[in-house]
């Protein structure tokens, strides 16, 4: 794993806020190393800018380790960049070659309008979020842990459709915008979770409402969604979700 | 002289949080509506506060600094979370749980409240599993167990290697479901400024809004901080980015004490640092020490042929292998605390047997071949599959071919702002949960256990205590902040704060500061101290601060979203901690447990405790800018438990 260095071209979206219009701004960097992340690279650049006088690039990061959400660039064209299964703070700069041009873009999507530069506004996500994914139990009064044995099945599938992180990327790919893996995501953990099941339909039934109310697009099955996704969630969950929902629908 | 009063419940330590519930004052449901409670932090101390008191109807006001609280760095826990159910029947008990966590913070955590902390611990699981956690299970249906460092028993739940992420979406789902109903009001993207103090209690909060930059006042009849732990004084650590200490600071400003500050965990586990332009070190959970070797070769040149890439290390056979961890600590082996396994790391390194390619040669493996051999790569995969992934994205090696290369990092802060038993701080109305606290590990915190403190607090402890305090305050009116001369003074002094920041013009960005003070505080005040180093270190960092104030350069401007003038506030915060931290690691003149002093050492290379001259915990008062703080002592008697060395050798 020797890291050597390389020089590339950045081309950055800037847009000083939610109502100015934005446009790209180019940058070069020397001698970034290819063991270093993409987001420290962004920090090389955003120390340069500083020492310059000028104002840094804004894009939202924290945990820096693939599972906060918060990173969120378009990187080359597709959300998190080239690699696949990561985030961008996971993104490596070997993943890149000596002399590349890098386009770095916001998420772009109606749902998620640009705050600046390349932070987005995801509160939509926590909209849908307070409509109906969680199970309604209060602290305190729940019957014993190993009371209701779960199948490891299903217990693995529901951690599979738990890891989404919401980083959004899957709506930022979606030609029609559409929350759909993100939502299924919840829906399908808790479905298959007995302490889930008891609301499952009316779940699926008012996430969807709020969804569809907040301009999402429908899901057109494209997958395109699946393939972006930094933590691989399954289009089979969004298969699950419309079951809930159809059965809600049929339930009245 | 001592101002402190734990206000530990009278009674037997098995009783006494019985006791203290069936005697508290509580709050009448009617009342509840009438009264605003702040909460700081969505982790899982914040999250899970702000979702039971609002479940109890209380009006709460919950604030981040990301843009959403499921984001809080809790999310990033990855090994696991203590409890005492005993599943596994290998003879654990809530007193077993009580006594390693006791010995593991080498006897310098408060036995009641440690004891309080165990009892409540079964409760956590049951509302993890009743909120739709997916919790590993056996093929049976039941819930799975590993074991972590210090314990002899399997007490310690997962969700595969994200624990936290999803015990943290759990308290995140009850928040949103609290959020949706209108009883808690969520301000992401808001940053704590100062607390507001009224008549002696505290009374509110001023923040800033992250986008806008404006800065507004916020009433409550309580004020919760769970703001998390201060680690990223030390610049480089597993914390996210933002995380920070400032929160805590300004409550240490307004009157409330910082206790143990020196207290610092340094993990043993994450991936070695490999360069200047490094921006944090990821940490590979202490769960992988069940199936994971750790070894170092035996021969110098062994060490240096791996380093300089000549020798593989899947090459040298078993019999040129050092397993240090094994051979100096035989009942435990690479199950050791993290305090002890972090120091025999630095041991094997400072002696040159480092295995990184790093300008400090520093670094050790963590094999799997052994476990894979064991077990079969389908079953190592099943139970780390998302960190031997993190692991080869960062640094290009698989784990499942080549051993892991690890070092230890800072991780975690034991000290914190001093609280009583009901977790209040010496300003009355002020609370402090969660790792923001100081109250359970004492000098060393067990792996999986704080989850389980930062939940215990937040779901079943203060949920209870703070009613103990807002009995007495339902005669109090809700207070306008705009007509109020303490919140327009707080308001003030916080613009007054960042005009000085925006006004310095100086130079040098805030990382550089950041960055200069983290070299410090980790050569000086990191895995291994002594007066000496301590004591320029307190000079160093009043130079740092002087060159901040003087040379620091912030582009933009403060109103709108500018995250150097964001981290510019931290930083000048974290200064001020690192040289507290500097001040209270010399004032200790013993090793325990994570503090390690290179004056006091056993024979066999071992912290060496001072029970006479230093059984207390160290709570800080501030004095004022440039005076000195004064201490006070609340000593810690232990009447359940023998104190003794810790000894990891026999069981
Ligand atoms: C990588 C990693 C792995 C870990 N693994 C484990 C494990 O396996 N088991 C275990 O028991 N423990 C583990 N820990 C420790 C444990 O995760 C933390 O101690 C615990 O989650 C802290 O929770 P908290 O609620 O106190 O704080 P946090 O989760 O850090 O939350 C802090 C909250 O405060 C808010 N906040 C902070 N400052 C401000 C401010 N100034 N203004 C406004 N809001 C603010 C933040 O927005 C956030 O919402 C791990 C820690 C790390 C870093
Ligand atoms: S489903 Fe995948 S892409 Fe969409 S928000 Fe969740 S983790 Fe991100
Ligand atoms: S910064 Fe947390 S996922 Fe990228």
């Amino acid at each position: 794993m020797s890291a050597k260095t390389i020089n590339i071209k950045l081309k950055v979206w800037r847009q000083k806020d939610a109502n100015s219009k934005g446009g790209f701004e180019d940058y070069q960097l020397e001698n970034i190393s290819t063991a270093s992340s993409f987001l420290e690279m962004m920090d090389v650049l955003n120390e340069k800018l500083v020492n310059e006088n000028k104002e840094p690039v804004a894009f939202d990061h924290d945990c820096r380790e693939g599972i906060c959400g918060m990173c969120s660039m378009f990187i080359n064209g597709r959300a998190h960049g080239p690699d696949t299964l990561v985030t961008t703070c996971q993104l490596h700069m070997r993943t890149f070659k000596d002399g590349e041009t890098i386009v770095i873009e916001p998420w772009r999507t109606g749902g998620f309008p640009v705050i600046k530069d390349l932070m987005v506004d995801r509160t939509a996500y926590e909209k849908i979020m307070q409509a109906g994914g969680f199970v309604s139990v209060n602290t305190g009064g729940v019957p014993d842990a190993n009371a209701i044995p779960i199948p490891k099945h299903d217990a693995d599938e529901a951690m599979d459709a738990a890891s989404c992180i919401g980083c959004g990327a899957c709506v930022a790919t979606c030609k029609n915008s559409s929350a759909m893996l993100f939502v299924a995501a919840k829906v399908s953990q808790l479905a298959l979770l007995p302490q889930g099941r008891v609301e499952a339909s009316k779940r699926a039934k008012n996430m969807v409402a709020v969804m569809d109310e907040l301009g999402f697009g429908n899901c057109s099955n494209t997958g395109a969604c699946e393939m972006e996704c930094p933590k691989g969630i399954s289009l089979a969950h969004i298969a699950r979700l419309n079951r809930e929902f159809l059965s809600a629908n049929i339930k009245g | 002289m001592t101002k402190l009063n734990s206000k530990i419940p009278e009674g037997k330590l098995k009783d006494k949080w019985s006791n203290y519930k069936a005697h508290q004052n509580l709050v009448n449901p009617a009342n509840k509506r009438k009264i605003d409670i702040i909460v700081v932090g969505t982790g899982l101390a914040g999250g899970a506060a702000a979702a039971s008191l609002a479940e109890l109807g209380f009006k709460v006001k919950n604030f981040c600094y990301q843009d959403s609280p499921r984001r809080a760095h809790s999310i990033a826990a990855q090994g696991g979370i203590n409890a005492a159910k005993n599943y596994p029947n290998d003879g654990d008990t809530v007193y077993r749980l009580f006594y390693d966590t006791i010995k593991g913070g080498d006897y310098r955590s408060r036995e009641a409240n440690v004891y309080r902390l165990a009892e409540v611990s079964n409760s956590i699981i049951d509302q993890g599993v009743a909120q739709g956690i997916p919790f590993a299970r056996e093929y049976g249906g039941l819930l799975a167990n590993r074991s972590f460092g210090g314990a002899l028993v399997s007490r310690t739940f997962y969700a595969r290697g994200q624990t936290g992420q999803q015990l943290l979406l759990g308290a995140y789902s009850a928040l949103s479901r609290q959020i949706g109903l209108g009883n808690v009001t969520m301000y992401s993207r808001t940053e704590l400024m100062d607390i507001v103090i009224v008549d002696g209690k505290a009374r509110g909060i001023v923040t800033r809004n992250l986008i806008t930059g404006k800065i507004e006042s916020h009433f409550g009849h309580a004020v919760v901080l769970a703001t998390g732990g201060y680690g990223n004084t030390f610049f480089l650590s597993t914390n996210a980015m933002g995380s920070n200490g400032s929160a805590a600071w300004k409550a240490y400003k307004k009157g409330a004490f910082f206790a143990n500050p020196s207290f610092v965990q340094i993990h043993p586990t994450a991936i070695p640092q490999h360069g200047e332009f490094q921006s944090k070190l990821t940490l590979m959970s202490e769960s992988l020490r069940n199936d994971g070797r750790i070894w170092v070769p035996k021969k110098l040149e062994d060490a240096k042929a791996i380093r300089e890439g000549k020798l593989k290390p899947e090459d040298l056979p078993d019999e040129d292998r050092d397993f240090y961890l094994e051979r100096r600590y035989p009942a435990f082996g690479n199950l050791v605390p993290r305090d002890v396994a972090a120091r025999a790391a630095k041991e094997r390194t400072d002696k040159g047997y480092g295995i990184e390619n790093n300008p400090t040669k520093e670094g050790v493996f963590l094999d799997f071949k052994y476990a894979i051999e064991r077990l079969g790569k389908d079953a190592i995969e099943e139970k780390y599959g998302n960190l031997f992934q993190m692991y080869e994205k960062i640094t290009a090696d698989d784990p499942y071919k080549t051993p892991m290369k690890i070092f230890p990092a800072i991780h975690y802060t034991m000290g914190g702002i001093w609280v009583d038993y009901e977790l209040q701080t010496t300003v009355p109305g002020l609370f402090v949960a969660g790792e923001a606290n100081f109250s359970d590990h004492g000098a060393n915190r067990l792996g999986a256990s704080a989850l389980m403190q930062g939940l215990a607090d937040g779901y079943f402890v203060l949920p209870y205590t703070i009613q103990n305090y807002l009995a007495y305050e339902i005669g109090t009116e809700r207070m306008n902040p705009a007509e109020h001369e303490e919140f327009k003074k707080a308001e003030k002094d916080v613009e007054a704060l960042i005009d000085k920041l925006m006004s310095i013009k100086g130079t040098k960005s805030v990382d550089y500061f950041h960055k200069k003070l983290g070299k410090v505080m980790w050569n000086n005040v990191g895995m291994e101290r002594n007066e000496k180093g301590l004591k320029e270190a307190i000079e160093k960092i009043q130079e740092i601060k002087k060159e901040f104030w003087s040379d620091l350069k912030i582009p933009g401007e403060k109103n709108s979203l500018n995250v150097e003038l964001e981290k510019a506030n931290r930083v000048a915060d974290f200064i001020e901690i690192g040289e507290l931290m500097a001040r209270d690691a010399l004032n200790r003149d013993e090793s325990c447990g994570g503090h390690f002093r290179s004056e006091h050492i056993t024979e066999d290379g071992e912290a060496k405790r001072n029970d006479k001259d230093f059984m207390y915990v160290a709570a800080w008062e501030y004095k004022g800018e440039n005076e000195e703080p004064v201490l006070h002592k609340e000593p810690l008697s232990y009447e359940e438990i023998e104190v003794k060395t810790r000894n990891y050798k026999t069981a």
